[in-house]
């Protein structure tokens, strides 16, 4: 039965059916899910009717809670209950020592990373991050009645590579499957590019509650491409929070504050934030060691406040322009994005820079989510007619240590993605057989000054002669924004071997055994699981050769032809069973028969889709 | 890999920016990752491969001096390779004068005035140059393309001092 499928064109296993997906804003303060049903894109709902899920996980010693009732019981138990726990991922022990002096929570070094313990044990960012995504997940496909084949997680443009990898692992952790990260900016220029047809060119001014991101996007024809992207990855409405904060110690005297009352006061200096958004004037109570003290803080005192934060997010602005060989007049529109762009000096002093009224009509919390949504509908191939192109870059510039410390650029920043660039290396001693290189992302001149991103050993070189051996390495950013490197000794062909060290973040083996050791996941889960991902690449695997036969049939020989279906038929056989290892080793086995027969189709489509430019040059 | 081919435009210095982006953009279109999110695994590396690799061709044909060398390169000349040194003494005496404008600035009562003298110096003689260079390239001769390669090690020269003047400036605005 299977071969009669193969042989009529267009039968694929299930026609125009809609295929579940969900776009995830994974924010620092809240976090949403959305999704595309009836052509309309739209946050879901949890059971308690929220479209917001506060990103707060708590620890308990036999359970996890997610989001309101994470916050509510934060002021009785700070050290379990973790928040912005987006500011942590990627990141290191040290360097989040150094500058988190107001987290409230037990800081472990694990293995250089940064993690937390908690009443469960040590938790690291991936992990809490990963219970976020599942919960998410969890009301997706309550609401929408199924398993979701895929979902675009959106992450700040200028996340680097072990903040985006760690954001991957999460959702890997959590059990999802990533069509694609996308940059928040990015995903809210889609929401509102779609609904109005925009041409020209675009900034997004993200400011959410733990970064800051401005997007300099240029809309053509349904071709959304970034021309530069800045902003700054410690910046953002908390911070307006914490110069109240500082405000209200200066007024009751209290030089160190509790966790407790730590978070009481941020509490009410977030109420204070929201109300000022509407009001001139507030009048509250503090709490203090000593009584209630009765304050009010007028609109003018905030923006005072918040004044140098704000001027910090627009010297952003001039520079990311400066990237995009752009003057502020030459901005079209500005879209804003984030809980924080809600405060009118925010709006005022952005307004005044880019001299355009900032474009507020989507809902600047949603407004991420709906974006992704909509891509995620693209990218699982809802919407096959979609003509969108987006062409995204590369946050900050990528380089190799060299001699003394400094850093030598090999991708700068802003280049399109995905991208490759080969480098060159010889050996220096005869019959050297390793050698190791130190990847680091930033703009600065020095090591010290960048941020390392891993150490690669290259091994099994070639033994020859000082200089003799020419190892290209190649660097590969993929659509995410993720670094991969491969090397190959030129003169013998002899690919050198890998071994990646990430500076901060997980590797491949601990990943895994998370997953392994993740309490969700029982033995037999751990099975089901395995068996789950290998028959989804396998109905992958089946769909796309069978489309491509039924496109370019006339590529093959009738042998090719023939040994392609008799693959087909077996994957198709075998991947109906529950033999994990069988159904790989017939995937394998499609996958290097249907090689050439790929490349060829490749070359084809470059001609054909080039085809007819020779008429029209007449 | 010969770009020009790869976007099928003319394989010449002279180049419709425009035409190139629209073939860049129809390419994009459909070997974009993006069109394969849902695909096998092995499509979707293809894909990426693929993607970069016209990225990269668009890269290297948007730049002049990226061009150019290029354009050398599948004629047999690699300016890397390239073994001979200046004898120009015009050329190195014009370039020490405008490091030692460019030095002057930071210290300058009225900077500005510098940066502008500077500015118009550099981008007049990248101007000559590249012409030059156009010449020697539609020639397709040889000797001329040698001379294309000598006057590509000139402009890269103006092409840092301009990089270096953009970071000054900076400088100065923050």
């Amino acid at each position: 039965m299977a071969l009669l499928q193969i042989a009529e064109p267009g039968q694929s296993a299930a026609p125009h059916q809609h295929k579940l997906a969900a776009g995830i804003d994974l924010g620092t303060t809240n976090s949403l899910v959305a999704t595309v049903r009836s052509g309309e894109a739209r946050t879901l709902q949890n059971a308690a009717g929220d479209d917001m899920l506060p990103s707060v996980v708590q620890y308990l010693a036999d359970k996890v809670i997610v989001g309101k009732a994470a916050v509510a019981a934060a002021i009785a138990d700070p050290h379990n209950s973790i928040f912005s726990v987006k500011r942590l991922m990627g990141r290191g022990y040290a360097e989040t020592v150094a500058q988190a002096q107001q987290l409230p929570y037990l800081l472990v070094d694990q293995q250089g990373l940064v993690a937390i313990d908690t009443a469960q044990g040590v938790k690291n960012p991936v992990e809490i991050s990963a219970e976020i995504l599942a919960t998410l997940a969890d009301t997706a496909s309550q609401t929408l009645g199924g398993e979701l084949m895929g979902v675009v997680i959106t992450v700040p443009a200028y996340f680097d590579d072990a903040q985006r990898q760690a954001t991957k692992d999460a959702a890997k952790l959590a059990g999802l499957n990533v069509l694609r990260l996308l940059n928040e900016p990015t995903a809210a220029a889609l929401a509102y590019g779609l609904d109005s047809g925009q041409e020209g060119v675009v900034a997004v001014y993200d400011l959410g509650g733990g970064t800051f991101d401005i997007s300099i996007l240029r809309l053509k024809r349904g071709v959304f491409e970034v021309l530069a992207t800045g902003g700054d990855s410690a910046l953002g409405g908390d911070d307006f929070d914490h110069a109240i904060v500082q405000w209200l110690q200066q007024q009751s005297g209290e030089t160190t504050l509790s966790h407790q009352s730590l978070r009481q006061h941020l509490q009410l200096a977030r109420q204070i934030k929201e109300q000022l958004s509407a009001h001139d004037q507030y009048a509250f109570e503090l709490p203090t060691a000593n009584g209630a003290l009765a304050l009010s803080l007028s609109r003018e005192q905030f923006d005072s406040l918040i004044q140098p934060l704000v001027r910090k997010t627009i010297r952003a602005c001039k520079q990311t322009l400066r990237d995009a060989g752009l003057n502020a007049d030459e901005v079209a529109k500005v879209v804003m994005v984030g809980g924080s762009t809600r405060v009118p000096l925010v709006r005022t002093a952005v307004g005044e820079f880019f001299a355009a009224e900032p474009l507020t009509s989507i809902d600047p919390d949603k407004v991420v989510a709906i974006g992704a949504a909509i891509q995620a509908n693209v990218l699982v191939g809802n919407k096959s007619d979609a003509d969108t192109l987006l062409l995204d870059v590369i946050p900050l510039s990528l380089g190799l240590e060299t001699m003394g410390g400094l850093v030598e650029k090999i991708i700068p920043r802003n280049t399109i993605i995905p991208v490759a660039r080969a480098q060159e290396f010889t050996t220096f001693k005869d019959g050297q057989t390793a050698m190791s290189l130190h990847v680091l992302q930033g703009e600065r001149e020095l090591v010290d000054h960048c941020r390392s991103l891993a150490k690669f050993n290259l091994t099994d070189i070639p033994p020859m002669a000082a200089g003799g051996a020419h190892i290209r390495v190649t660097f590969q950013v993929d659509a995410d924004g993720l670094l991969s490197v491969t090397a190959q000794e030129k003169s013998s062909g002899v690919t050198a071997s890998i071994q990646v060290k990430p500076s901060y973040g997980l590797s491949d083996d601990q990943v895994a055994t998370m997953i392994q050791s993740s309490m969700q996941y029982a033995k037999h889960d751990m099975q089901q699981r395995l068996l789950r991902e290998q028959q989804v690449e396998a109905s992958r695997v089946w769909e796309a050769v069978s489309a491509a036969i039924s496109a370019d049939a006339h590529l093959l020989g009738s042998a090719e032809l023939l040994d392609i279906e008799q693959a087909l038929s077996a994957l198709k056989a075998v991947s109906q069973g529950d033999d994990t290892a069988a159904i790989k080793a017939a995937i394998d086995k499609t996958n290097h028969i249907t090689d050439e027969f790929a490349a060829r189709r490749m070359d084809n489509s470059i001609r054909q889709a080039l085809q007819g430019h020779k008429v029209d040059e007449v | 890999m010969n770009y020009f081919q790869l976007f099928q435009v003319p394989a010449q210095f002279d180049l419709d920016l425009t035409e190139l982006g629209t073939r860049y953009l129809e390419l994009q279109r459909n070997f974009h990752p993006d069109n394969f999110a849902a695909g096998s695994e092995r499509d979707r590396l293809l894909a990426v491969q693929q993607a970069a690799n016209i990225n990269d061709a668009y890269h290297s044909l948007k730049q002049p001096l990226l061009r150019a060398e290029h354009l050398l390169a599948l004629r047999g000349v690699k300016i890397s390779h390239e073994q001979r040194s200046f004898t120009d003494t015009s050329f190195l005496m014009q370039q020490m004068e405008l490091r030692e404008l460019l030095g002057d600035i930071l210290h300058s009562s009225d900077p500005y005035v510098l940066i502008d003298e500077a500015e118009q110096q550099i981008q007049q003689q990248k101007n000559v140059l590249l012409k030059l260079l156009a010449q020697a390239l539609e020639a397709n001769h040889h000797e001329q393309d040698l001379q294309a390669a000598d006057i590509i090690r000139k402009l890269k020269f103006f092409f840092k001092l301009q990089h270096e003047l953009e970071l000054i400036e900076q400088q100065l605005q923050d």
